[in-house]
């Protein structure tokens, strides 16, 4: 084997690092505004689009209904929700800088290839907020990825940057692997656009141990957070928890990386969780489910083997989205735990004394309603009722992660900031790389795409306005 | 019944779909999959003949293969209608016919072919290659009497192996039969069958010949349809003028039969190649492999009723006439022969399936909990 040598690339006017939602914005803008633009995307072209690839909304201001949105949503009420999730971790001037850019930029998407559909079915509570993208994400990066080659973007698949040259504040060039070898990329200004690290394993492990091992990763295996770690280790603020990420119950069958919106499961109102103890450990009925549908990878994640494992019973099956992996099923409550393979009187005895404590009342999925648990330790807030109709069914539970919030810090002109606060003289960033300047914890459905369009936007016409002057 | 295989990959991508559902304003298969939480084979049956194969769900799918889900919607619905239809046909001993029907489309217009052409070289009073012309003319190289004989039986086989079809595909699918006579649900569902309504994925078209959306292959359909229905009606009127009127073809250029049957047929011919040219340039990972002699046979037997009906029209007045019409008359009768048993039965089916699918809506529309 010979050693990689690096060779004298190319250049142009803007680099584009990344290949998703955020990514595709800028290059787009940047070439709209008569900059020579080249898109580096790691992966092969086959699985393009990082984790935009699994989308399947944004969010954005508006006045009016379109043909896709009803209603109006406006500034104020787009920033108390975003002030609730957040619990207030957010900078307010990008914030609303975002939300402001977000006005009608379903028109702008819809001029670069976008297509949207009216939520049917599942989706109705998000009818006002959030336009669907007709198809999902992976429709909208192939039509973006159509119109960014029309307009000129070179698109390089599977050539991943390595390395930045920064001096003195200023992007020179970027160190790129790519069909064997290493290649240097000039480029007068640079966008990084590469997402988070959540797909970067021994990353997780530096903040979670060997706990990560057993963490699912439910996007994309080429979001490794190369870039970002370079863009830390060459002086650029941190901003954003980073020990912190956005988790969710997945199924425990759920492909390591990439399975996407599937692997979610949403029985866990609707029956108990027990860890592989046969032991409960968290209220399952404290609040609406899309309320409490992210405290979850984290709960599961604190359990002896980062697992767990939702049992209900037949009453119970048809109340919840349709799950992609079909649940063990057992005709009475040991059958199913020694499916799991667990502890088959600990689990009896935890139903049991779960059942007795349930109180009589109205059952309603569709509010908060007065069927609980009473001196149960957990308790079960609402729509608890007892595990009594057979077969009974399980869903084996694991932690999976969404993003993480570890950034870079950003001006309102997407200059990625160093850490004395100046701003790089020629290097920008838009996406989830930067998501946390604005999502310093929480989540809100569809701001993801959201902060990374405008950003992204934002990052392409700065970085061509300044090469092109 | 039938679908093993196919049934099985259908249950297994379905299921991976409604747990997504992102597809779900392409087309009718997804609100329709979403009214169950599992699929009975009866069921994937029904979604398998909704689906319009528009292939907005291939490119949108991010679980495609290389993705190990490697869900692959359209060519697992493909697979299985098809099997689908081997399973309608009537009566049960011809759904062979269904396995190599490239084969046996190109074999019956041949064995078709050779028979009209002994036929006529044997019928014609004057030999075969010699100019006819004036009323009748047509009748004085194939009997008339033989050729009414011949196509009403042809006809009457083929409408009856179609209804027959047709009550297989209800209870094959578990339709209720007074549901789909229902007035309304026939109004809605043919109306989408009419428009292609599911070819027009949400209003942009359909993902034909590549990722690209475009309006061009429901409007090649749209020329083959109602080009089909022009030439059927010119056969009607036809009919109407020689045993009604006692006018027998063939008749001059200003008739209706004349300008209906050249507008069917122009606008057939039309389509068809339009479709043939992009079925030739079509990405192949969606297609079902396997269907594809049945779709070139289908489409081929059509074009060549069409051209030689064409030819016929426009060279009735020379020597050629007498080889022209028994090619016509060959291909029109392989044509009518194969109909239960080609791709031709897609529209009976997919007409059906936007009928139950109408019907479901509806009720889900009134119920939404239900
Ligand atoms: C299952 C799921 C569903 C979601 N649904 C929604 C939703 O409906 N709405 C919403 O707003 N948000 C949603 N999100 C969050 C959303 O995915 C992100 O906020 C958004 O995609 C971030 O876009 P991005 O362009 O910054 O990053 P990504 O889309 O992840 O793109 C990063 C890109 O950079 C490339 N890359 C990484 N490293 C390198 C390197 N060194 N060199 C070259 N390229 C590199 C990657 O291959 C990738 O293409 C969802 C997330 C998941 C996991
Ligand atoms: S085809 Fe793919 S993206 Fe579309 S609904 Fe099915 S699984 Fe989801
Ligand atoms: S191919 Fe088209 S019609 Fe068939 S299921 Fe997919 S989107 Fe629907």
């Amino acid at each position: 084997m010979s050693r990689t040598h690096v060779s004298q690339g190319d250049s142009c006017d803007v680099l584009v690092i990344g290949g998703g939602n955020a990514a595709l914005c800028a290059a787009m803008s940047a070439a709209e505004a008569g900059a020579r633009v080249i898109l580096l995307e790691s992966s092969p072209k086959a699985f393009r689009g990082g984790n935009s690839r699994h989308t399947r909304n944004l969010r954005f201001l508006h006045r009016k209904p379109t043909p896709y949105l009803q209603g109006a949503y406006l500034e104020e009420e787009f920033w108390d929700d975003l002030v609730l999730v957040t619990g207030g971790k957010t900078t307010e001037a990008l914030a609303r800088l975002v939300i402001r850019g977000s006005e009608d930029v379903g028109a702008w998407m819809e001029a670069h290839g976008a297509k949207f559909q009216p939520p049917l079915r599942g989706t109705l509570h998000l009818a006002r907020t959030n336009a669907h993208f007709l198809g999902g994400g992976k429709a909208l990066v192939n039509a973006y990825y159509a119109t960014a080659a029309r307009l000129g973007v070179e698109i390089r698949y599977e050539a991943e940057a390595v390395d930045l040259e920064i001096e003195n504040g200023r992007f020179r060039a970027a160190l790129v692997r790519e069909q064997g070898g290493e290649r240097r990329i000039a480029a007068a200004a640079c966008v990084c656009a590469a997402g988070g690290f959540q797909a970067d394993l021994a990353w997780l492990k530096e903040i979670w141990g060997e706990a990560a091992e057993r963490f699912v990763i439910r996007g994309s295996p080429y979001d490794t957070g190369r870039v970002l770690r370079t863009l830390l280790a060459r002086g650029a603020k941190a901003v954003g928890d980073p020990r912190q990420c956005h988790a969710v119950a997945v199924d425990g069958r759920a492909p390591r990386y990439d399975g996407g919106i599937v692997t979610r499961l949403d029985c866990i109102p609707f029956g108990i969780v027990v860890n592989r103890e046969g032991k409960r450990f968290y209220d399952e009925g404290e609040n609406f489910w899309p309320k409490r549908y992210a405290i979850w990878g984290r709960l599961v994640a604190g359990q002896p083997g980062q697992e767990a494992f939702c049992l209900i019973d037949a009453k119970a099956l048809s109340l919840f989205m349709p799950s992609v992996f079909p649940p063990l099923e057992g005709r009475t409550i040991g059958e199913l735990a020694r499916r799991f393979g667990l502890p088959v009187r600990a689990v009896e005895e935890t139903v049991a004394a779960f059942n007795r404590a349930v109180r009589p009342g109205n059952f309603d999925p569709a509010s908060l309603d007065d069927c609980r648990t009473e001196s149960l330790e957990p308790p079960k807030s609402h729509w608890a009722r007892p595990l009594d109709t057979p077969p009974f069914y399980g869903y084996p539970l694991r932690p999976g992660i969404t993003f993480t919030y570890l950034g870079v810090g950003v001006d309102e002109t997407a200059h990625v900031l160093g850490e004395d606060g100046r701003p790089f003289e020629n290097l920008f960033a838009a996406g989830e790389i930067m998501s946390g300047n604005i999502l310093g914890q929480g989540y809100m459905a569809g701001f993801g795409m959201t902060i990374g369009t405008v950003f992204g936007r934002i990052a392409g016409r700065e970085a061509a306005r300044h090469v092109r002057g | 019944m039938s679908g093993g295989e196919p049934l099985r990959e259908a249950e297994r991508v379905m299921t991976i779909c409604n747990a997504c559902r992102y597809c779900e304003g392409f087309c009718a298969v997804f609100p329709a999959m979403e009214l169950r939480r599992t699929f009975t084979a009866a069921d994937l049956r029904y979604l398998a003949n909704l689906c319009h194969n528009c292939r907005g769900c291939w490119y949108a799918c991010q679980y495609a293969p290389p993705h190990e889900f490697a869900v692959n919607v359209p060519r697992a619905l493909a697979e299985l209608r098809r099997a689908s239809w081997r399973g309608f046909a009537r009566p049960k001993g011809l759904a062979g016919l269904f396995t190599r029907n490239g084969r046996t489309v190109g074999a019956a217009g041949l064995i078709a072919a050779a028979v009209f052409l002994l036929w006529a070289a044997f019928s014609a009073a004057d030999g075969l290659w010699v100019r006819q012309e004036g009323a009748g003319a047509f009748y004085r190289m194939i009997p008339y009497g033989a050729m009414v004989g011949v196509f009403s039986a042809l006809a009457l086989a083929a409408l009856g192996a179609l209804g027959a079809g047709l009550i297989s595909f209800l209870r094959q699918t578990g339709t209720r039969t007074r549901e789909f006579f229902a007035l309304k649900n026939q109004r809605r569902g043919l109306l989408d069958a009419l428009r292609l309504t599911y070819l027009e994925g949400g209003g942009h078209g359909c993902n034909y010949p590549d990722e690209r959306f475009r309006h061009g292959r429901r409007r090649l359909h749209h020329l083959v349809f109602y080009g089909f229905l022009a030439a059927l009606a010119s056969t009607t009127v036809a009919a109407f003028y020689d045993h009604g009127l006692g006018l027998p073809a063939p008749y001059p250029w200003g008739s209706l039969p004349v300008l209906l049957g050249l507008g069917g047929g122009l606008a057939m011919t039309a389509g068809l190649a339009g479709l043939l040219y992009l079925k030739a340039r079509m990405d192949r990972e969606p297609a079902d492999e396997g269907g594809r002699g049945m779709e070139l046979g289908f489409l081929g037997l059509l074009l060549a009723v069409n051209v030689t009906g064409l030819l016929l029209l426009f060279l009735r007045a020379t020597a050629a006439m007498g080889l022209l019409l028994a090619l016509h008359l060959a291909a029109v009768a392989a044509f009518f022969a194969l109909l239960p048993y080609s791709k031709f039965v897609h529209a009976l089916y997919r007409w059906a399936a936007l009928v139950k699918n109408a019907a479901e809506q509806s009720a889900a529309e009134r119920d939404p909990a239900g």
